[in-house]
């Protein structure tokens, strides 16, 4: 195409809109544009022509009504006398959270999947290939099925719990029962109460805390910034272990300290566990399957990852004198982050995907309650699975932007 | 050593003594245990917790599974049997479940004497795929690869064989066209090629068709979509989901690779659009929205609704596959093709893609697996999928209900068996490949 | 070689795409067939057998219709349709009838756009629970755990109840049928809630039914009946009258064995004007004399299929109770035929 540039300047023809390399391109893209606009022109044409057909509209109003149906687990107030938009709200929320802690705990697994398949044992290294092929090759519907039923089938009743000679709590402080998973609530005596900011109430006890960390934090990526300097500079670098330490831990506990806080094991009164958090088994079996069947596909990326760094990486680290742990964190990982990071960022936008499926086990995330319970009730398909769609793509959007700021820290910098 | 020896002992051994075994602890199962077991103390610990987690698994299963039963007719009579036999509180599977309807999981409710057609069907794709999945295989079996389509098509369906013949034919036209204008301007050649099929295609094709099966009546039993379930259904949506993608995705990738603007923006779009929403969503449109989208009246067939639907997602999905195929082609190659004053369609169509596609079977493959499993999700608009669909069909039955375990066991098994082989062979595949271009 | 499908299956779309016009009887006459819209699986009420051929109380209504209108009980094609795609199927005219145990309620009927045809089962909400829990009564279910099936009218009716009732519970949601029987089996709740027919079915199949008392408290009105697209009162008039056919059956002692036979010499005029020897009904919606003849005789009536189905000589054992005549105490009603 370059050559065309050269070309003397002659007077304009319509063939060469066609022929002149110079003009293709822009037909090309107008044309296919003009198509794209005309089709999209003629669904919505449609759209309208079969809406004023069935004599409905297109409206949103339906999501200010009563939503009249219970969600068990909801991490914001809610009751079956708020609206729509509210429930829809406490799906998002649920939505979010079972994708932030599986998103975590399927990396956990995957990682120590993935390290343990290489591992020199043949016992566990065949179990892991065993546990990655099972997951990997069956729907995660499945999965999610076993889970959810095998967690029922295997744990006690509540019950069990009560009295002197019923069953103690794991570790003291954790209950499983085939109800839900009773765990300890952190508690404070001395809290800075909330304040109501509309559709949600923040808590400030909670905000204190998360800020505290996020400054200590800073601080702490501040001083070993200086202590590089100093090693850039000197050729010796600081202790900063004690340090760094000191300043992530103590003013959160300090905090802690003078907030009070305390945890609050549950205990079982009457039938049931007060005083910590139940959390239902749906929510628990959701959260173990899309793990454990996402962490399978994690596990491979960072086998690969691993095996992709050559030995003589680590063997050349070794000569130059590096001990294993700063040869794995200066040398290995920095390379194999490289090629494990772009995959893992569709593994976690698959298992945020995938938690639309919450619908199998009854935990209303979005798809359960906008998608589900509002849509059948009030019959509004096309507005509820347009929304559904335009949420379920931001927050993919999210997700991926994130990982690629991080994507674009870890990966090769070329000049 | 010998030196003192040979001073101090008369007699020097001149035989060499026969090799003595090695020490019980260096040897036989024993070293093999010692070293891929025990050879730390992680490593044991790790043993030690693998073999509680197996005993723990096998203790409660094969009880279970020893107790199975295979010949009943109900539930009921399931466990009957099995109180019977392993006494009033035995707990066992009862496999006769699958006994009595394995032909629902694996046929829907496909007529029973035209089992064969699915099967026939299967058999061919193999055939149909043997010239690009297995090596050094006759390049004439691309013929069946270009017709399997309307074959597989015409087997599953059935009806008026002129159908599929007729639908062929437009591809033939097109050809034609597209040989007999390419000597008066390529160009032109193109969009005639396109065109002219097109309109066979909606105006000539249902004439043709009509007037050629009442002249020459050649066909088999239809069988309506509502017959399919089960696996024939799973297998029917993925491959044609994704075979119909791969055209539109080797467009998507090379939109997005394209340094035209629009085209890059729209493609970006699209893909990013389909890959950022889950499948169940699109499901969702296909069962409630397309008939909104599409003009008024017009109504077809729920299979081909989620078909369609499950094409896009696929080619979504395939583009960022065959992208990467093309990031992975040395820049030379490019450079090559320009420098032989190819212009873009023949460097793609003679150079790029024929290896592009090469190194990106894999990832179809894998691609194809990932989207078999995700077919168990058309039982959210209405379609019986075996894991869940024809499950709670045969559940709802009187002499089944109450079922639970044995069809889910019964349908991974076979979502594994399917699974498992293909990711092998793409691992195979892949290795093959490898070699190849060293 | 792969565009080839894409472009072929687009034509069969072309080819296969049908009208959804006002007139369904004219489409369902000239397609030859009536579409069905139907549960997926619910015992009793519609479920396919080993080879196939779907079975139940809603299938029979549809299976009535299609004799009426095509003279064929056979005629008929069904299409599982779930909680969420229902109505939709029903409103874009992919099925003629739904005949999917759907509650007539006040804004289903008018603003979904849809018309119920009547009510083919008087359903209403219950309980289950274990024998020894020693609950009895479904007022001292607070502070219960109860499973429940989503995306249904259920959750509001159970929502109200508990509300009104001054009690609190903790729901566990269940998406299907097997995994709320296993839930409950397995103890992951203390009750288990659905219509009443739903439970008996349940109960029937489990290992020890007696373990299992349903409570008596009925906390919500089901009337479950078929529905059909508004706007079409001819074809909803003959989904109606067929319901009504074989309900009237019934109270005039018209069963399928006796039908050839009472059409021939009954003399009581209302049966001679239900099976056509007399009055002409049939061509007032559209069909022929012998509409209602052939639906009674395809599937018996309304005793007979309730007692083939879901009746008390079926494992599922449901007593007639407001499905009674009005003459046993029951609710069932038919219009006179004149």
């Amino acid at each position: 195409m370059a050559n065309a540039v050269n070309r003397p300047k002659d007077t304009f023809r319509l063939g060469m809109l066609l022929y002149d390399t110079r003009y293709r391109s822009l037909t090309i893209q107008i044309v296919v544009f003009a198509l794209v606009v005309a089709g999209a022109a003629w669904l919505i044409d449609n759209t309208v022509q079969n809406l004023a057909a069935l004599g409905k509209d297109f409206d949103f109003g339906f999501l200010s009504m009563r939503a009249g149906y219970d969600i068990a687990q909801r991490l914001i107030p809610y009751s079956q006398n708020d609206t729509h938009l509210r429930a829809l709200l406490v799906g998002l929320m649920n939505t979010l959270l079972i994708a932030v802690m599986g998103c975590i705990l399927a990396t956990v697994v995957g990682v120590i999947v993935g390290i343990l398949r290489l591992s020199s044992n043949w016992l566990v290294a065949r179990l892991m290939t065993i546990y990655v092929e099972m997951f990997r090759n069956v729907p995660i519907l499945l999965w999610i099925l076993l889970f959810f039923t095998a967690f029922t089938e295997a744990s006690p009743a509540p019950a069990v719990f009560r009295g002197d000679e019923g069953q103690g709590l794991l570790l003291g402080l954790v209950a499983i029962t085939n109800r839900y998973t009773a765990i300890p609530d952190i508690g404070v005596t001395r809290g800075l109460g909330s304040v109501d900011l509309g559709l949600f109430s923040l808590n400030l006890t909670f905000a204190a805390i998360v800020g505290v960390i996020v400054i200590s934090l800073w601080l702490r990526g501040r001083m070993i910034r200086h202590a590089a300097a100093v090693q850039e500079a000197t050729g010796r670098r600081p202790t900063t272990w004690w340090k760094s330490l000191l300043i992530v831990i103590l003013p959160v506990t300090l905090l802690g300290w003078w907030m009070g806080v305390h945890l609050l094991v549950p205990t079982i009164s009457g039938f049931n566990f007060t005083g910590g958090v139940n959390v239902p088994n749906a929510f628990m079996a959701l959260w173990l399957a899309l793990s454990f069947y996402t962490g399978a596909f994690i596990a491979e990326i960072v086998r690969a990852g691993i095996l992709a760094v050559s030995r003589g990486q680590t063997e050349a680290a070794f000569a130059l004198g590096l001990r294993p742990r700063r040869t794995m964190s200066l040398v290995v990982l920095p390379q194999a982050l490289r090629v494990i990071v772009p995959p893992l960022i569709s593994q976690f936008l698959n298992l945020t995907k995938n938690s639309s499926l919450a619908i199998a086990v009854g935990y209303l995330d979005l798809r359960g309650t906008l998608g589900g319970i509002t849509l059948n009730q009030t019959g509004r398909e096309l507005e509820c699975v347009l929304l559904m769609m335009l949420i379920y793509l931001m927050v993919s959007l999210v997700i991926s932007g994130a990982m690629n700021v991080y994507n674009s820290r870890v990966k090769l910098k070329e000049r | 050593m010998s030196d003192t020896h040979a001073q101090t002992v008369r007699f020097v051994r001149d035989s060499m003594l026969p090799q003595a075994a090695p020490p019980a602890g260096q040897a036989g199962a024993v070293r093999w245990l010692r070293e891929n077991l025990f050879s730390g103390w992680l490593n044991t610990i790790l043993t030690v917790l693998g073999l509680i987690a197996v005993f723990f698994l096998l203790r409660g299963l094969v009880p279970w599974f020893a107790h199975s039963v295979w010949n009943a007719n109900t539930l009921t009579e399931c466990r009957e049997i099995i109180a019977q036999i392993w006494g009033p509180d035995a707990r066992g599977a009862c496999f006769a479940v699958v006994r009595d309807r394995w032909q629902q999981w694996l046929f829907g409710f496909y007529p029973a004497h035209l089992y064969w057609r699915p099967v026939l069907a299967l058999v061919l794709l193999f055939v149909a795929l043997a010239p690009v999945l297995v090596p050094g295989m006759s390049r004439r079996l691309m013929a069946v690869s270009a017709i399997y389509p309307f074959l597989g098509f015409w087997l599953l369906w059935g009806g008026s064989m002129w159908l599929p013949v007729v639908a062929l034919l437009g591809f033939v036209i097109g050809w034609v066209v597209w040989r007999a204008l390419r000597g008066v301007s390529p160009l032109l050649a193109i969009i005639a090629a396109v065109i002219v099929p097109v309109l066979w295609w909606l105006l000539a094709a249902a004439p043709v068709d009509r007037a050629l099966s009442s002249a020459i009546p050649l066909g088999i039993d239809a069988v309506r979509s509502d017959r399919f379930g089960g696996f024939v259904l799973s297998l029917t949506i993925g491959v044609a989901a994704i075979s119909l993608s791969l055209p539109l995705g080797i467009a998507l990738a090379l939109g997005r690779r394209s340094d035209m603007f629009l085209i890059k923006t729209m493609s970006v779009c699209f893909i990013e659009f389909i890959r950022g929403v889950p499948l169940i969503t699109l499901l969702f449109t296909a069962s409630l929205l397309l008939n909104y989208f599409l003009p008024p009246g017009t109504s077809f067939d729920i299979i081909l609704r989620v078909i369609i639907m499950v094409t896009l997602f696929a080619a979504a999905y395939i583009a960022e596959v065959i992208r990467g195929g093309l990031a992975a082609l040395p820049r030379g190659q490019y450079e090559a093709a320009d420098a032989l004053g190819l212009n873009y369609f023949q460097a793609q169509r003679l150079i790029v893609l024929p290896q592009a596609l090469k190194i990106s079977i894999p990832g179809i493959v894998s691609t194809f697996i990932g989207l078999f499993k995700d077919t168990t999700l058309v039982i959210f608009v209405g379609l019986l999928d075996p894991l869940k669909g024809i499950t709670d069909a045969v559940r709802a039955s009187m002499e089944w209900k109450g079922i639970y375990w044995e069809p889910y066991i019964f349908v991974g098994t076979i979502f594994f068996i399917f699974c498992f082989g293909m990711s092998r062979y793409s691992m195979y595949l892949e290795r093959r490949l490898k070699r190849d271009n060293r | 070689m792969n565009r080839t499908v894409f472009l072929s299956t687009l034509s069969i779309a072309a080819l296969a795409a049908v009208a959804a016009s006002a007139a369904t009887l004219d489409d369902v006459k000239s397609r030859g067939e009536l579409v069905c819209g139907v549960n997926p699986g619910l015992t009793g009420f519609a479920a396919p057998d080993a080879q196939g051929n779907w079975s139940g109380f809603d299938i029979s209504l549809c299976r009535a219709v299609a004799a009426a209108v095509l003279g064929d009980g056979n005629k008929v094609r069904f299409v599982p349709t779930t909680a969420e795609t229902r109505f939709t199927a029903l409103a874009s005219g992919e099925v003629d009838i739904l005949a999917r145990n759907s509650t007539w309620t006040f804004s289903r009927d008018t603003d979904l756009g849809l018309d119920f045809a009547g009510v083919n089962y008087y359903d209403g909400q219950g309980f289950m629970v274990k024998q020894d829990l020693g609950v009895t009564s479904a007022k001292e279910l607070d502070g219960a755990t109860i499973c429940i099936q989503t995306g249904t009218t259920t959750e509001m009716n159970l929502a109200d109840y508990f509300a009104s009732n001054n009690m609190s519970y903790t729901p566990v949601a269940i998406q299907s049928n097997a995994e709320g029987e296993q839930q409950y089996l397995a103890g992951a709740c203390d009750a288990y809630t659905t219509d009443v027919s739903g439970l008996a079915a349940t109960r029937a199949a489990f290992a020890s039914p007696n373990d299992h008392i349903i409570l008596p408290e009925i906390i919500s009105k089901e009337p479950l009946g078929p529905a059909t697209r508004q706007g079409d009162s001819q074809w909803t008039d003959i989904v109606r009258w067929t319901l009504n056919a074989l309900v009237a059956a019934e109270e005039y002692g018209v069963t399928s064995a006796n039908i050839e036979e009472l059409a021939a010499s009954s003399e009581n005029p209302e049966v001679r004007r239900l099976l056509g020897t007399e009055g002409g009904l049939g061509e007032m919606i559209g069909l022929d004399a012998e509409w209602a003849k052939r639906a009674i005789s395809t599937t018996g009536n309304y005793g007979e299929i309730f007692s083939a189905t879901v009746g008390e000589s079926t494992p599922i054992g449901l007593a007639r109770g407001l499905n009674a005549q009005w003459t046993q105490g029951g609710l069932l009603y038919a219009p006179p035929f004149r």
